[in-house]
């Protein structure tokens, strides 16, 4: 009853916000993946609802304030009146309400859209793990199953849950692709996690949504949904590119560059997200399965690669 | 010898600054002219700078927010006029090493020297007025926490001009505020400016505390008090549990950045996410803090002109307390992002959503004000009726950022700097210049013009709308805060629309200005005058007393019978002034210059310490306590000023208060 | 410190308000509870944050730090002993008394700055680790305020030289410094349980 109640309220507000706003891109109200179709709903169900306060104090404000104008002597005039405990009833019980439901679809949603709960897709298909590295300024991604890195482009299959850990090799940023939904922070010497999926192929806008100085502008990158042929293709020539990102090529890529343009390195040391980890953490890094903290065991932690 | 400073610390190769202090130069060279010209050195000092008078410094610390205002826009139509610009590889005329200190100042401006200034101005002018007191509990006090915000705001824009100032946003969140990321002087500017404001503001915050718990006329119980004092009480309390966080914070990242330690470093076991819980344990009060005195100004103007008492005082009373405490529970909102967890997100989400009913209450309770009044229809009514209309919507987007599913989308877009605007000028703005047309011939014994007034409204409200509705819909394009260029073609034609926004709101302080002039020049116009210091028939103790009020405020400490005091003497016919005394001689505080020395060496070393002049952040730091102790050895801090004058004084306005009744 | 306290003894009023100086300087010191309060929540967040150097059970000694806690706790009670002499108006004892709670005071700092010289020499500054960079921000911001407490002893030694009677106004600020020197002692014991014990265990 109430679910159904809620998914009315979401088409309806959908549909509002839609008339409203017709004619423009809302990425974030128009989404390509599950998360966003999520949230959209959300955002239209508690509107809707905080719209049932909201109208009608608009309205009572402008209408008090013309009809009970000095010019307009025949309205009732009652200099002594402050209180009534009817209306004290309605202006505290009506808004508690409201923020009551909104609290119950909060706490709901707070779950069901956290970022770190895995999508359930259908058990065939398997999760793609993506590493993302927040650099200045440009995002870094490596594919640890396809052995393969690239920058400023992510592709993805469509209808496959992308699983994402994210760390900065320098300042914090927020990793965001407005098409699909939710955004999270990266930052240095953590790991932070998140679970998209896209439902229709598309290119999409990806950015980082917290600044992070001079270059924060062009810190974006094209997110590209495509069909699981598609991707293998894709994989395929990122492997026929003839850069490596290993213990020498990657302090030359983490030193800070503008604009930069979008990179591809046929082969990425194994390991190395964790090594990018670790050395803000004595040598330590946190299994993100099992939350122990374990000693970086690769050929590149013991490279200085600080600054 | 000077540190790091050396000429080219000045930004000769940029022409906007240059033009920009020459401007300032020429106008200040005016002003100072001007003074010169008029002898009138001697009387600036001795009557207004080194004032301990709450009133003098209520007029100066307005003064100080409207300078603030005019930067603080500056720099806001700047902005506009570069996003309008920079789009699809036009790189607009601000490259990011400016554009990124005009954002970071703007906030920092507007915040701590336009809203904490204009409110402590209000909390000064008006509290020791409306409890029936003579002066604060600490007049030199106040005095020089006026001077710690003065300058900390001469602080920052000399930043201008010697330097930069900090491109790390108004938070200057680490790491990139730390020196490995930003070695250069802005952050240690910002941090500067805002440590010593923040003496200045924490001072301000124990003085008014004080003052309504001690100083309070015989007769104003608790729940007799005026709702304006009630918010001005909630938020020193604010401001003295909320500041020493923020000293603490910034202290911290200066630490980091003067002898590199680790608390908020990448490496070394510093921990960035503790910078952000400690800055917003402070940051999320302290917008309460601002918007708890609009809430106070509306609940005093509402009923004045609505002919009415407050509707539910107790329940305004109660709302307020309640959002005070509230406020402390919802700082890691901002920060859903960072990956606390669906409890502890739901948690601070619900919490926040909480201090929506409050809120809502009040709102209610205004509107209930003005159900079955006579509503006269004065500027102070539209900027409260277009405070009721516009922060409405702005509690509704705040309520939607505070659900956490709803968050990971819109956090940091420019949908979040629509809401914050949407309250900011749309409640703290909205009402400090309501307060300031309501208070204003209380100050000057004149009114403020009113087809001016009017014309300043309609240009704020309508600039309000097409300056930010469009930043929600780029928020829900998915465009982020703090970008210097794009390039997304949906996105500019609603930049254009923003910008027509700023252009209006531009003309609306044009308007403003025009409002102050126009008055002044008309002051004596008998129509505008206000003899009888009581304009608007109010109903607390501030209206009781004459326009401009005595030194003293009141020759005879009036007696609380009831609330709304002045309303209820007026109406059972008793004379709250006791006009024809008998009167005695009245104990004053002496004016004192000691607050502007502390000030002028505080600034010393404040420059100092971010140059790395070391022997000059000495002679600072020796100046400010040698000042503070010859203070505290000054045995000649107070006289009296004789029944006779006062005497001479209230007569006198009881005669003009007989001429008026006569006419 | 010199608060102004003029305005609301206005005579004739029926109604006669206290001075507020010592009521105010009570609340500003709750704020600067709040500054150490925030200063140990900090601490607690980094404590183990060493960042492969010492940890404080390597490097604390509790023989030192029972000197400075002995002479901090007994500044406290000769500062007691001339309020005592402050409010039977015996000024020379008074002096005397702040004389010796100064001598107090400047050997519990002078031994906190020799601890804090000998760490620092063996490598262990503040810039070592997070843990260290909240251990000294904590223990010297204290320290700071001690040393602020000196210089108001002084110069209320000063002030009180050559004069037959303590006004209002002197008794006002004995009081507040005598809060501060108490509230001082107060912190100590939380960051002498808090940081040193506890590490040490």
């Amino acid at each position: 009853m109430k679910n159904k109640l809620l998914a009315r309220m979401a088409r309806l507000g959908g549909l509002s916000s839609a008339l409203l706003l017709a004619g423009c891109e809302m990425d974030v109200l128009d989404p390509k993946g599950p998360v966003g179709d999520g949230v959209k709903s959300l955002i239209a169900t508690s509107t809707i609802a905080m719209l049932i306060v909201v109208v009608p104090t608009i309205i009572l404000s402008l209408v008090f304030a013309w009809h009970y104008r000095q010019s307009n002597t025949s309205a009732e005039y009652l200099p002594k009146w402050s209180h009534s405990n009817k209306i004290e009833v309605i202006i505290w019980g009506v808004p508690a309400l409201i923020i009551l439901f909104l609290a119950v679809i909060t706490y709901q949603t707070s779950h069901s859209l956290d970022p770190y709960k895995p999508l359930e897709a259908e058990a065939t298909t398997k999760p793609l793990h993506v590493e993302v590295v927040a650099l200045d300024w440009k995002w870094l991604f490596i594919y640890p199953e396809q052995g393969i890195a690239t920058v400023n482009q992510l592709a993805i299959p469509v209808n496959t849950p992308i699983d994402f850990v994210i760390t900065s090799d320098s300042v914090m940023n927020s990793f965001f692709i407005p098409r699909l939904g939710s955004m999270i922070y990266a930052m240095a010497g953590m790991q932070t996690q998140l679970h998209l999926m896209a439902s229709e192929p598309g290119d999409y806008l990806g950015e980082s949504a917290n600044y992070s100085g001079r270059g924060f502008s062009d810190m974006k990158f094209r997110t590209l949904a495509v069909s699981g042929d598609e991707f293998n293709a894709w994989v395929d020539k990122v492997k026929s590119s003839s850069e490596q990102l290993d213990g020498q090529t990657y302090p030359k890529l983490a030193a800070p560059s503008e604009a930069n343009p979008v990179e591809y390195f046929a082969h990425v040391e194994p390991g190395l997200f964790n090594t990018i980890v670790a050395k803000y953490n004595n040598g330590m890094v946190m299994d993100t399965s099992t939350g122990k903290m374990i000693q970086v065991q690769s050929a590149m932690s013991d490279m200085n690669m600080k600054e | 010898m000077l540190g790091r400073l050396s000429f080219s610390a000045i930004p000769l190769d940029v022409p906007i600054l240059v033009g920009t202090f020459l401007g300032v130069a020429i106008v200040g060279l005016a002003v100072l002219g001007l003074i010169t010209y008029l002898g009138k050195w001697g009387y600036l000092w001795r009557e207004w700078l080194t004032s301990v008078d709450h009133k003098r410094l209520a007029v100066m610390y307005i003064v100080l927010a409207l300078v603030a205002l005019f930067r603080g826009f500056a720099d806001a139509i700047m902005m506009r006029t570069q996003l309008a610009l920079a789009y699809a590889g036009n790189p607009g005329y601000l490259p990011p090493h400016h554009y990124d200190q005009i954002f970071s100042a703007h906030g920092t401006i507007m915040i701590f020297f336009l809203a904490m200034a204009f409110m402590t101005g209000l909390f000064n002018f008006v509290v020791p007025l409306q409890i029936g007191a003579r002066d604060v509990a600490f007049p030199f006090l106040n005095n020089l926490s006026f001077w710690m915000t003065a300058i900390s705001f001469v602080l920052v824009n000399v930043s201008l001009f010697i330097g930069e100032f900090s491109q790390c946003g108004w938070l200057a969140y680490p790491p990139l505020s730390e020196s490995q990321f930003s070695p250069g002087v802005g952050v240690d500017y910002y941090i500067w400016a805002v440590q010593l404001s923040g003496v200045g503001t924490l001072l301000t915050g124990v003085n008014f505390f004080v003052t309504i718990v001690k100083m309070r006329a015989p007769g104003m119980t608790w729940m007799r008090m005026p709702v304006f004092t009630w918010t001005a009480f909630c938020s020193s309390i604010l401001i003295m549990v909320s500041f020493p966080v923020l000293t603490v914070a910034l202290a911290l990242l200066g630490l980091d950045r003067y002898f590199g330690m680790h608390f908020f470093t990448n490496d070394g076991g510093g921990n960035q996410m503790l910078y952000l819980s400690l800055i917003w344990a402070w940051g999320h009060p302290e917008v309460y803090i601002l918007v708890i005195p609009a809430f106070g100004v509306f609940s005093e103007v509402v009923p004045a002109f609505s002919g009415k008492p407050l509707f539910g005082y107790a329940t305004m009373v109660y709302a307020t307390c309640s959002i005070m405490i509230l406020s402390f529970l919802v700082w890691v909102h901002h920060f859903f992002t960072m990956g606390a967890g669906p409890d502890v997100n739901a948690f601070f989400g619900i919490a926040t959503m909480v201090i929506s009913i409050p809120t809502g209450v009040k709102l209610f309770n205004w509107l209930f004000t003005m159900y079955k009044g006579r509503i006269q229809f004065h500027a102070c009514m539209y900027w409260a009726v277009g405070f009721m209309v516009t922060f409405t919507i702005g509690g509704m987007t705040g309520v939607m950022l505070a659900i956490p599913g709803a968050d990971f989308v819109l956090h940091n877009s420019l949908f979040l700097i629509a809401h914050f605007h949407n309250v900011i000028i749309g409640g703290v703005y909205f009402g400090y210049i309501c307060g300031m047309n309501f208070w204003f011939p209380k100050v000057t014994g004149f009114k403020l013009n009113e087809a001016w007034g009017i014309r300043a409204f309609w240009f704020w409200f309508v600039g309000f709308y097409f300056a930010f509705i469009p930043l929600y819909v780029l928020g829900f394009e998915g465009m982020t805060r703090r970008m210097n260029h794009y390039d997304n073609p949906e996105w500019h034609i609603w930049m254009l629309i923003a910008e027509v926004g700023a252009v209006l709101v531009l003309l609306g302080i044009v308007c403003q200005l025009t409002q102050l002039f126009v008055s002044i020049r008309d002051r004596n116009l008998p129509a505008n005058r206000d003899l009888t210091g009581d304009p608007w028939n109010g109903r607390a103790l501030e209206w009781s007393t004459s326009s401009p009020p005595p030194p003293y405020n009141f020759a005879i400490v009036p007696h609380v019978h009831g609330l709304d005091a002045f309303m209820h003497d007026k109406e059972n016919g008793i004379d709250t002034r006791h006009a024809g005394g008998p009167y005695a001689p009245i104990h004053m505080p002496k004016n004192t210059a000691a607050g502007f020395f502390v000030g002028a060496f505080s600034f010393i070393f404040g420059f100092a310490a971010i140059w790395y002049i070391w022997w000059l952040a000495a002679i600072g730091l020796i100046g400010v306590i040698g000042t503070v102790i010859a203070r505290s050895a000054n045995k000649d801090i107070d006289y009296y000023i004789p029944a006779e004058e006062v005497a001479r004084i209230e007569n006198e306005h009881s005669r003009k208060l007989m001429a008026q009744a006569a006419e | 410190m010199a608060h102004d306290t003029t305005v609301q003894t206005a005579g004739h009023d029926e109604h006669h308000h206290e001075s507020p100086v010592v009521f105010g300087f009570w609340v500003y010191l709750m704020t600067d509870c709040i500054i150490f309060g925030t200063l140990f929540a900090v601490f607690a967040v980094l404590r183990n944050q060493f960042n492969g150097g010492p940890s404080g059970h390597e490097l604390f000694e509790f023989s030192g730090l029972g000197l400075e806690t002995a002479l901090l706790l007994v500044s406290s009670i000769t500062y007691g002993f001339g309020m005592i002499a402050a409010h039977k108006n015996e000024i020379s004892k008074v002096i005397m008394w702040l004389g010796v709670t100064f001598l107090l005071g400047l050997g519990f700092v002078g031994l906190e700055v020799n601890e804090f010289a000998h760490m620092i020499h063996e490598g262990a500054g503040p810039d070592r680790s997070a843990f260290l960079s909240a251990f000294f921000t904590l223990v010297s911001t204290h320290g700071l305020h001690v040393t602020c407490g000196l210089i108001w002893i002084v110069t209320l030694m000063v002030q009180l030289m050559g004069t037959t009677e303590i006004p209002e106004r002197m008794m006002n600020k004995l009081t507040c410094l005598s809060l501060f020197w108490h509230f001082l002692d107060i912190v100590w014991i939380c960051v002498f349980t808090y940081v040193y014990l506890a590490s040490m265990i």
